[in-house]
């Protein structure tokens, strides 16, 4: 069948119910995955845990990507959204625990009340992340970075001094909900968005807006409703990792939320390469998983592990200056793990 | 009444640190357009210089007038030499990049300096708060009625302003100052006409340094207690106040740090004290909302 | 870009959420059963040490390590526990609650912890405490004297007194002995320990014939109390209660000194450490603190305590370094009266601890867990404190 020459595809047009299908083949496979691993690791707790923390942070790596990379706006508060998601979160399901819904079993209607939470949390993060952004996105990259650092710390000075947030202390006994399904479904949620973001024509307009923001303005890209956009989107997804982490870690305090936070974040978009979703992906494993396994290294070999978690912030630090002179792009610059796979599927495209 | 000159006593001198701290932070940013967010960590490594030195003299040589300017200028001997060699090897190479790139370089100093200094390794002090000796004696200066004037309080002033009203003359009447502020206004055309841009540079980071030193002695002096965080608060707080002044602009840093100090310490003083940190933030998203270019600053619009 | 907008999105959440919540009843209880049941093979008796050994109250973590160090190795010198050598691993929690929370996670999980002791500060052992309860592993707090910890289950335990009590004494105090009748209260609002003692005196000060005339606050780490001073030297306070942490105390006696107030300073144990001293020089003379115990105390147990400690670490124990010596010390009697590492068994041996005879006191764990023993309020001249009076509770 001749395909239509359109110039911007070389694709042939597919067939209807492919198309419709086609944007949920991605779940169709990936959520028997995740229940799969789910039951494997029932009796694992520390296992779990970590897993828990990596697709936490994968989730705040990716959507903090989505500014500090894709757009190229560098903000510096990110954990302030994180403490926002959890805190709402938090709140709603204690005020929720008592209650199930009917005719459901408890344990099925506590997860679904917890995903209210999350949508809450996320939703209360994104409002934030509203509020920050239309004034701050205006003014320049160095400033914006030191208002959003200062956003952030004024939510968490908020928090520690709102009783009804529970002060210094912050909320204890938070019920247990999160399960590695529902991280890894998140997380897939926003590597999915955050690839099908890049590939759009919004993705587009926000490229340009980080390559040379006058010239994307004079080309009629309304930069500052597109910086807005993607910091909501960002913020959101903050707010659902925060929602997340409360549910296991049980306690959350202000002082979890604070600036050292957001710099870990920073520098795992940094390390990955700023625009990169999978290079986030891959830095946030990394970086997460790094410290426990030299844990586990250092007390296998009997030697004092209590360095480990000393040393890493200034060895962070010292990875930034030493990325930026050396290799600035990063691990994976712009570019995504599975570029290499699209190119290749094109190539085959255009020889058949 | 006297509740109100001792409040104001108390912001003017947390002020005139802020001060020290912005000036630096202006300059630089002056001539490179940098934040230079581990400028507030020079402060730190300043107040730590001038804890080793002081701690090196014996009680009696640290409390004199010798001891004391030894103590300072050993501090700032150090500042400038690591402020130097941070320009020249972390930014210097990074000069023609995006400013995001000596961005994130500076964060990463920033927190490398911070955090580095926390550890208890070989010369590194580790995290515990340290008691800076005494090298003034305290003795009352002047009394007015219930208020003490503190000669600690006097003498740090009175440091603070000399060199403030040194750094006007050297900006504003000198060769070199005149090389910098060429240098702010627009780096390629001063370097063609002939002006070592690169030295300029160094010797205005050099310079933003030493009076970091110097603000860290001068802190520890007032507040006795020195930590490796100390700096990131102050620094970030003193980048508000050069805000708030005009970024770029000398007096207005002064006059932004002032500000600072004393809204931070009436807010504090007479509402809920446990919002302090906030204030500073409070008062520079206000400030960059309504007038972005500071109290003194020129509106300058980017042109296309 | 767009977003899915049609109700397909929730079949799969669904679906999801459903494994998930089928699962997770089984791994809560698959969890806890595995890892006792792994307990009770496993060949040792490890007691899990979370302490602060950096971070800003550095001096807590190290004393309590110590004190724990010492009881294990004089038990170990006695034979062990079950006839097998103690074992003890020490995690730093860096003073932040989330670093203890994860520290218990992994004593308990992957080291195989028998009783975790630990934290000094209240907010760390309120973060580590239900992990601990949910796991069921027995959990002794040396010193963290904030209700809310006993409060999360009947795997806490403590071996001090709470701030209730040491709140009352220190109000007391200032109303009986020094006969202070208005009151300043400078507190820590980021710490639950201070914000707890202030409201207890707050509360109990008028059963003494005082008025709190001034609260103020700061944050812990801040350098610059003048602010918050001038304001309470304003309301000609007789004494002022600052029940914060040693680091900020030191800062905060000098200041107002300076500030010409020369009124006594109160304050509770957060302020015992040798560290204090450096920070707060000569202003700190004439200050009161309550305290868990008095070196001067002349019980003989006491004196060849100090004696013992002080030959194997080279300095003098603070009241840190007996509590975790006592906290371990109960512990291992527990696990050897009951002769297992199982859990739930230890638990029921600690809650029947009965007039043990710690160096700080003799401990007698009531029903809600925590320990009755009298406080000390120890007066500082000359770079050491000593011994005032004590009260009963």
């Amino acid at each position: 069948m001749n395909s239509p020459s359109v110039p911007l595809s070389s694709a042939p047009a597919p067939l209807p119910l492919k198309a419709a299908l086609a944007p949920w083949l991605p779940f169709a496979v990936v959520l028997p995955v995740l229940a799969l691993i789910q039951v494997a690791t029932g009796g694992a707790p520390f296992l779990v845990y970590l897993s828990l923390m990596v697709g936490v942070n994968v989730l705040l790596a990716v959507s903090l990507n989505i500014v500090n990379g894709m757009t190229g706006q560098f903000s510096l508060g990110h954990a302030g959204f994180m403490a926002v998601g959890a805190y709402a979160a938090a709140l709603l399901t204690m005020a929720l625990d008592p209650w199930k819904l009917i005719g459901v079993a408890e344990p099925l209607s506590d997860q679904i009340f917890f995903v209210l939470a999350l949508l809450v949390g996320g939703s209360a993060a994104g409002l934030c992340g509203l509020l920050v952004g239309l004034p701050s996105l205006r003014l320049r990259g160095d400033y914006l970075a030191v208002v959003t650092l200062g956003f952030g710390e004024i939510i968490r000075v908020f928090a520690q001094n709102t009783d009804r947030l529970g002060g210094a202390l912050g909320l204890t006994g938070i019920p247990h909900r999160t399960s590695l399904a529902m991280v890894g479904f998140w997380v897939f949620v926003v590597i999915l968005l955050a690839k099908r973001l890049a590939d759009s024509p919004h993705g587009r307009s926000l490229v340009a807006i980080r390559e040379d923001e006058i010239a994307a303005s004079a080309m009629g890209v309304n930069t500052t409703a597109y910086k807005v956009r993607a910091f909501v989107i960002s913020s959101f997804f903050a707010g659902v990792a925060g929602g997340l982490f409360a549910h296991f870690q049980s306690v959350i305090n202000p002082a979890s939320f604070g600036w050292v936070r957001s710099m870990e974040i920073v520098v795992m978009v940094v390390a990955g390469g700023l625009g990169s979703t999978s290079g986030s992906v891959v830095a946030a494993v990394f970086l997460t998983l790094l410290p426990e396994g030299l844990r586990t290294l250092f007390n296998a070999l009997h030697l004092d592990a209590g360095r480990i978690d000393q040393v890493r912030m200034p060895l962070y630090g010292l990875l930034l200056v030493v990325l930026m002179l050396m290799r600035p792009q990063g691990l994976f610059g712009t570019h995504e793990i599975w570029d290499g796979l699209k190119r290749r599927r094109a190539a085959k495209r255009e020889v058949a | 009444m006297s509740v109100f000159l001792q409040h104001l006593i108390n912001g003017l001198a947390a002020g005139t640190i802020y001060a020290l701290v912005a000036l630096g932070y202006t300059m630089v940013y002056g001539v490179l357009k940098l934040i230079n967010f581990a400028h507030g960590d020079v402060m730190m490594v300043g107040a730590y210089v001038g804890y080793a030195t002081a701690f090196s003299l014996a009680p009696h040589v640290r409390t004199s007038s010798l001891g004391v300017l030894l103590v300072i200028l050993v501090a700032m001997a150090a500042c400038a030499a690591f402020g130097f060699l941070m320009e020249r090897f972390a930014y210097r190479p990074l000069r023609d990049k995006p400013r995001l790139t000596s961005l994130i370089t500076a964060i990463g100093i920033s927190f490398a300096l911070s955090y580095g200094f926390q550890l208890d390794v070989g010369p590194l002090p580790g995290a515990a708060p340290r008691a800076f000796p005494e090298i003034i004696v305290l003795r009352p200066w002047l009394k007015i009625g219930d208020v003490v004037l503190w000669n600690a309080q006097v003498i740090s002033f009175g440091i603070a302003i000399a060199l403030m009203a040194g750094l006007q003359w050297l900006v504003y009447r000198t060769r070199f100052g005149r090389a910098m502020r060429a240098v702010s206004h627009d780096h390629r055309i001063a370097g063609l006409m002939g002006i070592p841009t690169d030295r300029v540079i160094g010797l205005t980071f050099m310079l933003g340094s030493a009076l970091a030193a110097v603000a860290g002695i001068l802190y520890a002096v007032k507040d006795t207690a020195i930590t490796p965080l100390m700096g990131l608060y102050v620094g970030l707080k003193a980048f508000v106040a050069a805000v708030i002044g005009g970024i770029g602009n000398v007096p207005g840093a002064v006059v932004g740090a002032l500000l600072l100090g004393l809204v931070e310490e009436f807010v504090v003083g007479y509402t809920a004290s446990s919002w302090r940190d906030a204030v500073a933030f409070g008062f520079l998203i206000l400030v960059l909302l309504f007038k972005p270019e500071g109290l003194f600053g020129k509106n300058a619009a980017e042109k296309v | 870009m767009h977003r899915p907008r049609s109700l397909l999105p929730l079949v799969p959440l669904l679906l999801v959420m459903a494994s998930a919540a089928c699962e997770r009843k089984q791994s809560v209880t698959t969890g806890g059963d595995s890892a006792a049941a792994a307990r009770a093979t496993r060949d040792q008796v490890l007691l899990g040490v979370v302490a602060s050994l950096t971070g800003d109250q550095a001096s807590f973590g190290v004393s309590t390590r110590d004190g724990v160090l010492l009881a294990v190795e004089e038990a170990n010198a006695r034979g062990g526990a079950l006839g097998k050598p103690i074992q003890m691993r020490v995690y730093d929690s860096q003073g932040k609650p989330s670093e203890g929370a994860n520290a218990v996670t992994r004593l308990i999980s992957q080291d195989g912890a028998t009783v975790i002791l630990g934290e000094v500060a209240s907010s760390i052992s309120l973060a580590m405490a239900p992990v601990a309860q949910r796991a069921g592993v027995p959990m002794i707090s040396p010193s963290s004297t904030n209700p809310k910890v006993t409060q999360v289950g009947d795997y806490v335990f403590r071996v001090c007194f709470i701030d209730p009590f040491q709140g009352y004494v220190m109000a007391r105090f200032a109303g009986e002995h020094l006969g202070a009748r208005r009151a300043a209260i400078l507190r820590d609002n980021k710490s639950d320990y201070s914000i707890g003692l202030s409201t207890v005196f707050t509360a109990r000060y008028p059963e003494f014939g005082g008025t709190v005339v001034s609260s103020e606050a700061y944050s812990q780490g801040d350098t610059d109390f003048r602010s918050q001073l001038t304001a309470i030297k304003a309301t000609r306070p007789d004494v002022i209660y600052v029940p914060g942490y040693y680091t900020d105390v030191g800062l905060i006696a000098r200041q107002a000194r300076q500030l010409g107030i020369d009124v006594p300073l109160l304050g509770g144990d957060g302020w015992e450490s040798t560290k204090l001293y450096e920070l707060g020089g000569p202003a700190l003379d004439g200050n009161y603190f309550s305290n868990h115990y008095s070196p001067e105390d002349p019980r003989p147990v006491v004196k060849d305590f100090i004696a013992r400690f002080t030959q194997r670490f080279g300095r003098q124990p603070d009241s840190l370094a007996v509590l975790g010596y006592d906290a371990a010390n109960v512990a291992i009697a527990a696990i050897q009266r009951t002769g297992t590492t199982q859990g739930a068994q230890v638990r029921e041996a600690i809650s029947r601890t009965r007039d043990f005879p710690g160096v700080g006191g003799t401990i007698t764990l009531d029903p809600e867990r925590n320990a009755t023993k009298p406080a000390v309020v120890l007066k500082i001249q000359d770079g050491s404190a000593s011994f005032v009076t004590s009260v009963e509770p």
